[in-house]
């Protein structure tokens, strides 16, 4: 058996870096918030001549169609990434028509648009769907644990599901913040909902765990072991079930984010960070932070 | 003797090779109900207009909200775009309609036809009070400039506009053999019209298209029966097409379109290939961990992993939803968290085997002591894409529902399904 608990002030420590990284990540960079949030246009075209040079499409873009860009990479494929600010339908055609007679044809893969005003409703919606979402969770597992309140009162468990939770949910965001700040990633609504997703896996995982603390709490004898006793083994049986669960989705998730479509990988990588930090947490954080609030009393 | 487990087995069996037959693109199943994609798979379009209701009093607007969505759609269909998805959204106090066009060829084309619609309306001359500025010379030689009312005569919309048109019609002046448009309203139309011109006998009455005026004809007498003619200075094909429009219907408000997502159909066909194939290898590699890891148990966990694919693609055929990326992406997701219930309960089925109970009642022990963590865990989950689904955009919203189903039918596929398995299996061989 693992004594989780007993190191319980290592695994604190390492999670509390882990969240004053991300933290000062958030406060220090940000996040590169993508047209999705702020308006603008994101256009992907591949031209049938291969000739193409990056350097060649910006400078005519912007000598002869005037046109003020924010951003023009090239991928793998060849494929150019054009980031523009907000342009109307008959602008698009008449750039389009510009770019075709100088390069040749072109196949336009993706075009798109996206008002300011829509941005700002999509992030308010955002932020609403991520309070709910908390208060909901928070409720269901006080409600779930309300029969458990010795030694420790059901709103803890709550109270630490949500602790947990956004300590999963602050470790990918941080990730972002550094991967925004040194490589220009941007966050679409896609991340959001990759966040709410770990989120609902954290809760699911924490819940498994503080499941056995409640059933062994009933069949166990508490006073014999101890209550820190009682949760380290409640967090040993439950082990291989945290990492195998957590194994079969990281599986599943890495086969995505190799294989899958490409527009998908930021998605996939953030579910997929929250993933094994929703496992670690699950076993290294919310169990002994539940022992630690009891002050490891008897 | 034919058990009860038995019975059920047999019947998910079948309904499992059903489904297979039915989930199989390009086959049997498509007769019935073919697979819906999504823009993002088939390449397409995602447009959404802003409609401009500042000339619409609020109780009439959420009427001609559905009159325009009524009319786009027909508009649309003229286009030949397979099953258009046209709706309206309402947020704070704006007014959207969502145009979704599938596998569209010229998209610039088709926005233009649904941008550059008639903006249809009859006008008539009213006497109003308007501030004119007005210099004065004062005595003293200064320059004083001042606004003073004075009446003026405009035209001022009438409540008659596109709206009303049931019908147009293209026809030649007999005289000058010039192209003239009928319009027919409807009985309501019929009405304001004749109203108008009972009111304007002797004056003049506008029709404007787009903000222009297009005819403003002295109206001679009241006009009942419901019917304009329209002489502006059409060439042939203006008429032709204007009355090809009418027909489609007018639009009751003007929109601008204030967001686009297009994709090509050639994004959308790889990457719909390339998440299958990931989808693919994540459910073998699934399947070969559940395997090495459980053997035996691990086995009927495959098997009941495979039945819950195909069962969870019949649901969503089944019931219309479309696929689109992120939807496929969820459903492959889940395949990594269908087998979490299998993992719980098999954990403690292994646990009360190592403490010493005989297979069959560890496997039950097993079942019934991993439920709590499984239902308590999978609402959370269940909360999470309800909230997702009421508070998102479309495409968030496909992804929502393959979270939701997906939970349902693994609770179904990885406890009643496994645990029959088990039972028959198993009670057998011990035999």
């Amino acid at each position: 058996m693992i004594n989780i608990i007993s190191k319980r002030k290592i695994f604190l420590t390492f999670s509390g870096l882990l969240v004053a990284i991300s933290l000062i990540g958030l406060i220090a960079f940000g996040l590169q918030r993508g047209i999705d949030f702020t308006g603008g246009t994101l256009w992907q075209i591949q031209f049938e001549e291969t000739s193409v040079t990056q350097e060649a499409l910006s400078d005519f873009v912007t000598s002869e169609l005037s046109l003020s860009y924010s951003k023009i990479s090239q991928d793998d494929s060849g494929a150019f990434f054009l980031k523009l600010g907000e342009i109307t339908e008959a602008d698009h055609q008449s750039y389009s028509q510009g770019i075709r007679s100088e390069f040749g044809n072109f196949n336009e893969l993706r075009f798109e648009s996206i008002g300011a005003t829509i941005g700002k409703e999509l992030s308010q919606k955002a932020i609403w769907a991520f309070i709910i979402n908390l208060i909901a969770i928070a409720l269901y597992v006080a409600y779930a644990f309300r029969e458990v309140s010795y030694p420790v009162s059901s709103w803890k468990y709550a109270v630490i599901t949500i602790v947990t939770l956004f300590h999963d949910a602050i470790i990918p965001i941080g990730v972002f913040t550094f991967l925004g700040y040194f490589m220009g990633v941007e966050i679409d609504t896609n991340f959001i909902v990759a966040i709410l997703v770990v989120v609902g896996f954290s809760v699911h995982d924490t819940i498994v765990v503080f499941d056995r603390i409640r059933e062994n709490i009933k069949v166990k004898n508490l006073n014999k072991l101890g209550f820190p006793e009682l949760v380290n083994q409640s967090v040993n049986e439950t082990f291989a079930r945290s990492i195998n669960t957590s194994l079969t989705l990281v599986v599943v998730l890495v086969a995505l984010y190799v294989l899958g479509a490409s527009s998908l990988g930021y998605f996939i990588l953030a579910i997929l960070i929250g993933t094994i930090t929703g496992t670690y947490s699950s076993i290294f954080l919310a169990s002994p932070l539940l022992v630690a609030w009891q002050g490891g009393r008897k | 003797m034919f058990s009860k487990k038995l019975a059920l087995l047999l019947s998910v069996f079948v309904i499992t090779i059903v489904s297979v037959f039915f989930v199989t693109p390009d086959y049997l199943g498509d007769k019935f109900r073919p697979w819906r994609l999504g823009l993002d798979l088939v390449g397409g379009s995602h447009l959404v207009y802003e409609v401009d209701m500042s000339q619409v009093e609020s109780i009439d607007r959420d009427g001609v909200l559905s009159g325009l969505r009524d009319v786009i759609e027909r508009r649309v269909n003229l286009f030949g775009v397979s099953e258009p998805q046209i709706y309206t959204a309402k947020s704070d106090d704006s007014y959207r309609l969502v145009v979704e066009l599938a596998g569209i060829k010229d998209v610039g084309q088709a926005i233009n036809q649904i941008g550059e619609t008639p903006f249809l309306v009859f006008a008539e001359i009213k006497t109003v009070q308007v501030n004119q500025q007005a210099q004065f010379q004062l005595d003293n030689g200064e320059v004083l400039n001042q606004d003073v009312p004075i009446e003026s005569e405009q035209y001022v919309p009438t409540d008659l506009n596109g709206g009303h048109v049931k019908v147009a019609r293209l026809s030649f002046n007999q005289v000058t053999g010039a192209p003239e448009i009928t319009l027919g309203f409807n009985t309501e139309g019929a009405g304001l019209f004749e109203e108008i011109t009972a009111r304007n006998v002797g004056k003049k009455v506008a029709i404007f298209l787009d903000g222009e005026i297009i005819s403003d004809p002295v109206v001679n007498e009241a006009i009942s029966g419901g019917t304009a003619l329209i002489s502006g200075q059409f060439t042939l094909e203006d008429a032709k097409t204007l009355v090809e429009r009418f027909n489609a219907g007018a639009l009751p408000a003007p929109i601008t379109l204030i967001s686009q997502q297009t994709v090509g159909a050639t994004l959308g066909e790889s990457s719909l290939r390339t998440t299958l194939i990931a989808g693919l290898i994540g459910t073998l590699l699934v399947m070969v961990f559940m395997i090495m890891y459980y053997k035996k148990l691990g086995i009927f966990a495959s098997v009941a992993l495979l039945i819950y694919i195909v069962l969870l693609l019949a649901v969503f055929k089944l019931f219309g939803i479309t696929m689109t990326l992120a939807g496929i992406a969820g459903i492959i997701l889940t395949i990594g968290m269908a087998v979490d219930a299998n993992i719980l309960i098999f954990e403690r089925t292994n646990e009360e085997l190592s403490s010493g109970g005989s297979v069959l009642n560890s496997i039950q022990a097993g079942f019934s002591r991993a439920w709590p963590s499984i239902r308590d865990s999978n609402i959370t989950t269940i909360i999470t894409s309800l909230i997702l689904y009421t508070f998102t955009s479309s495409f968030v919203k496909g992804f929502a529902l393959s979270l939701l189903f997906g939970i349902l039918v693994s609770m179904f596929t990885a406890i009643t399904v496994t645990k029959s398995f088990l039972e028959v299996f198993i009670k057998e061989k011990s035999k």
